[in-house]
């Protein structure tokens, strides 16, 4: 639009002096073009809007030697959907899909209580329970990985299937383990992973930060990333170019179904108890549009691990704000639902054709 | 085709051909399965083999046959419709509240519930087709824009006790014997005749087929492919919010928490009737086995009393896989003996 303008219309050209604004304007192009402009410019809005709306609403607090505010509060309850959206951003990228993320979750939590109600009853005291309960939700999360991994890469199923067997039979392995009843966890060193302060800022960032950081260094300072790129654009391509497309798809699947482990102890160390039935309900969903939010390709290659850590803070935002606001909280389904089409028909080359019609016809036609 | 076919034994040709293909054999192990089970049961479970007994699977689960057939559509051209629960949820809402709060009568009420059902689904089917886009992920934004709408339009479940749709509720149609089937029950059977004969009779049936063997081949062959990708959509949808209306006669209720869940249902039900989920195989009738199946394994949990009901998912997932290897399976030998030939 804006290359247009400068190089159609004569009256620009003659101004005196024509080096400028194509500086600038590349400059904006090249601010425009960044993959997580948009999701940064959704999030600043939100954030600002709220800020208008209730001006207490950025304000932070330094108290008892922790930092208490709205935006710590946005970031601590939206650290289980971050990890989980950048496991399933990397799925993504290799043209999966992980929709058993949210029965991982629950399994990972049931677990998690479980092994905590035995250590504690069996008189273990101090820390042991705690790292009981942590390596065994790790471990079994890891292993419904690798069950989906093996369904894709080994079996040959459509993703979407093979994770739907784990979430439709994993809820009711998650009752299995709980006997059908919510588990409470009477135990204070566990509450500390969900809801315990660090250096003043809750502990579950610190943990988001280190998997953030950790997955960037891994993916960008090695091939990995790259190989990841490669099999999300072509499998075969990859595979005949010798990267090993098989190993590194089933890894990515085992370390989805372990961010959803973590998300699951985070989960059930901040409410001290662990519900087969309701923990993790639609995170399926919340994570695949946080993804989508950021800007990454559903149809795998292109992938933006910062684009999903921001679209899980806009969804986050996004329901604080609706909260804050007074709106009968049902309208988030549908402002999210709104917010994926919209994103979708972003995405899409046809809708964007289309559009650029629409818009370039009128004013060709008013030119000639 | 193959050797196998151009032998002297054409006179068994169908049979032969029927085996090859991996739809039809799913369907065989699955009739199979439903009549081993019901044996199973009829040996371990006093009273389990009554006539009734097999009835109730139709009569509870109506909805789900409905919606099963819908879906079996939309598998067939290689899609798939998650929203389903969701509009069935939003179609009971929507008709308790007109017919409770707004003074309705409930067929008026029925007609708008399925004309809606109808464009939502043709709403998805257009953003499928024109604009290229995942059906896993639009129909997952259908999912929550329909569950969305549906807690807008009550939170609370609204109870129906409007005179029409309570007698339609109670109606007990005899079929002699002392049986009886209800009108829900009876409904889905005549959407599983029709299913039937619109994929197997009609163009319209033949081109979701060709669609979901190839979409590309479909296209050069001249058939209609954007418009029957639209019709399926919606004739998903016009199942789903069918199903929502049988649901308020089964449950004589609207709630935005009702069906929570059935899509899996549903998608379990057409695979295990021998749907191939790659698009392209599969049948209607294979699907009303698939549900009775479904159906059969939680009258078992029931008739047993001691198992609880969460091994009714379980078992559920556990049937999912066994038929998707065996899908695989026979694709993979389908495909092995057309290539040696």
């Amino acid at each position: 639009m804006d290359a247009n303008d400068t190089t159609t219309s004569p009256a620009h050209a003659a101004a005196p002096s024509p080096t400028p604004p194509p500086a600038r304007l590349s400059l904006w192009k090249r601010v425009l073009a960044h993959p997580l402009f948009w999701p940064l410019l959704a999030l600043g809005l939100l954030l600002l809007g709220n800020g208008v709306l209730n001006p207490g609403f950025l304000s932070l607090e330094w108290r008892d030697g922790r930092l208490y505010g709205n935006l710590v509060d946005i970031g601590n309850r939206a650290a289980p959907l971050v990890l989980v959206s950048l496991g399933m951003t990397l799925v993504i990228a290799v043209r999966g899909l992980d929709i058993s993320v949210g029965a991982v979750l629950a399994i990972a939590a049931m677990v998690a209580a479980w092994t905590i109600g035995r250590a504690t009853a069996g008189g273990g005291d101090g820390l042991m329970p705690l790292w009981l309960a942590v390596v065994a939700a790790l471990g079994v999360s890891a292993l419904c990985g690798l069950w989906n991994g093996l369904l894709v890469v080994k079996a040959g199923m459509q993703p979407i299937i093979a994770t739907l067997i784990l979430m439709v039979a994993g809820r009711g392995v998650a009752q299995l383990i709980g006997d059908g009843q919510i588990l409470t966890i009477y135990y204070a060193p566990y509450s500390f992973i969900g809801s315990g302060f660090l250096l003043g800022l809750p502990f579950s960032l610190f943990l988001v930060v280190v998997v953030f950081v950790g997955l960037k260094v891994l993916l960008e300072r090695t091939a990995l990333g790259l190989f990841v790129r490669a099999i999300g654009h072509n499998p075969v391509a990859a595979h005949v170019a010798g990267v090993r497309a098989r190993a590194i798809t089933l890894a990515l699947y085992v370390f989805c179904s372990f961010t959803a482990g973590l998300a699951g102890l985070l989960v059930s160390s901040n409410v001290a108890s662990a519900d087969a039935n309701n923990a993790g309900q639609l995170l399926e969903l919340d994570a695949i549009l946080a993804v989508a939010l950021g800007g990454t390709a559903l149809a795998g290659g292109r992938f933006s691990l910062a684009g999903s850590l921001l679209g899980a803070l806009i969804i986050q935002t996004l329901t604080t704000t609706i909260y804050a606001i007074g709106v009968p909280p049902q309208v988030n389904l549908v402002v999210k639902a709104l917010l994926v089409a919209a994103v979708l028909l972003l995405q899409s080359p046809e809708f964007r054709g289309q559009m650029r019609a629409l818009v370039t016809r009128p004013a060709s036609g008013g030119r000639a | 085709m193959s050797a196998q076919d151009s032998m002297p034994v054409a006179r068994r040709g169908g049979l032969l051909r029927m085996l090859r293909d991996p739809g039809a054999l799913s369907l065989a192990v699955t009739v199979a399965l439903f009549v081993a089970m019901s044996a199973a049961g009829g040996v371990l479970y006093d009273g389990f083999l009554s006539p009734q007994v097999f009835l109730n699977l139709l009569i509870d689960n109506a909805f789900l046959l409905i919606v099963a057939v819908g879906m079996t559509f939309v598998i067939l051209t290689g899609g798939i419709d998650l929203s389903v629960g969701a509009v069935i949820a939003f179609s009971t809402v929507l008709l308790a509240s007109l017919v409770q709060h707004h003074g309705w009568h409930p067929l008026a009420a029925i007609a708008l519930v399925l004309a809606l059902g109808t464009g939502f689904g043709a709403l998805m089917g257009v953003l499928v087709q024109r604009y290229r886009l995942q059906p896993f992920v639009v129909t997952l934004a259908g999912m929550f824009l329909a569950r969305g709408a549906a807690t807008l339009v009550s939170v609370d479940s609204i109870g129906i006790d409007h005179a029409f749709h309570v007698a339609v509720a109670n109606l007990r149609i005899p079929l002699g014997g002392g049986v009886s089937l209800s009108a829900g029950a009876v409904l889905a059977l005549l959407v599983v005749a029709t299913g039937a004969v619109l994929a197997r009779g009609t163009r319209f049936g033949r081109t979701v087929y060709a669609i979901g063997g190839s979409e590309q081949s479909a296209a050069l062959m001249g058939l209609p492919v954007a418009s029957t990708l639209v019709k399926v959509y919606a004739l998903s949808g016009f199942c789903s919010a069918l199903a929502g209306v049988s649901y308020t006669f089964y449950m004589l209720s609207g709630y935005s928490l009702h069906a929570m869940g059935l899509e899996l249902d549903a998608i379990a039900a057409v695979v295990i009737g021998g749907t191939v989920l790659a698009g392209g195989s599969g049948y209607v009738l294979g699907t009303l086995f698939g549900v009775l199946v479904l159906g059969l394994i939680q009258t078992m949990i029931v008739f047993d009393g001691t198992l609880s009901s969460w091994w009714t998912r379980i078992a559920i997932g556990v049937l999912l896989l066994a038929f998707c290897l065996l899908q695989r399976l026979f694709s993979r030998r389908a495909a092995g003996a057309g290539a040696t030939a």
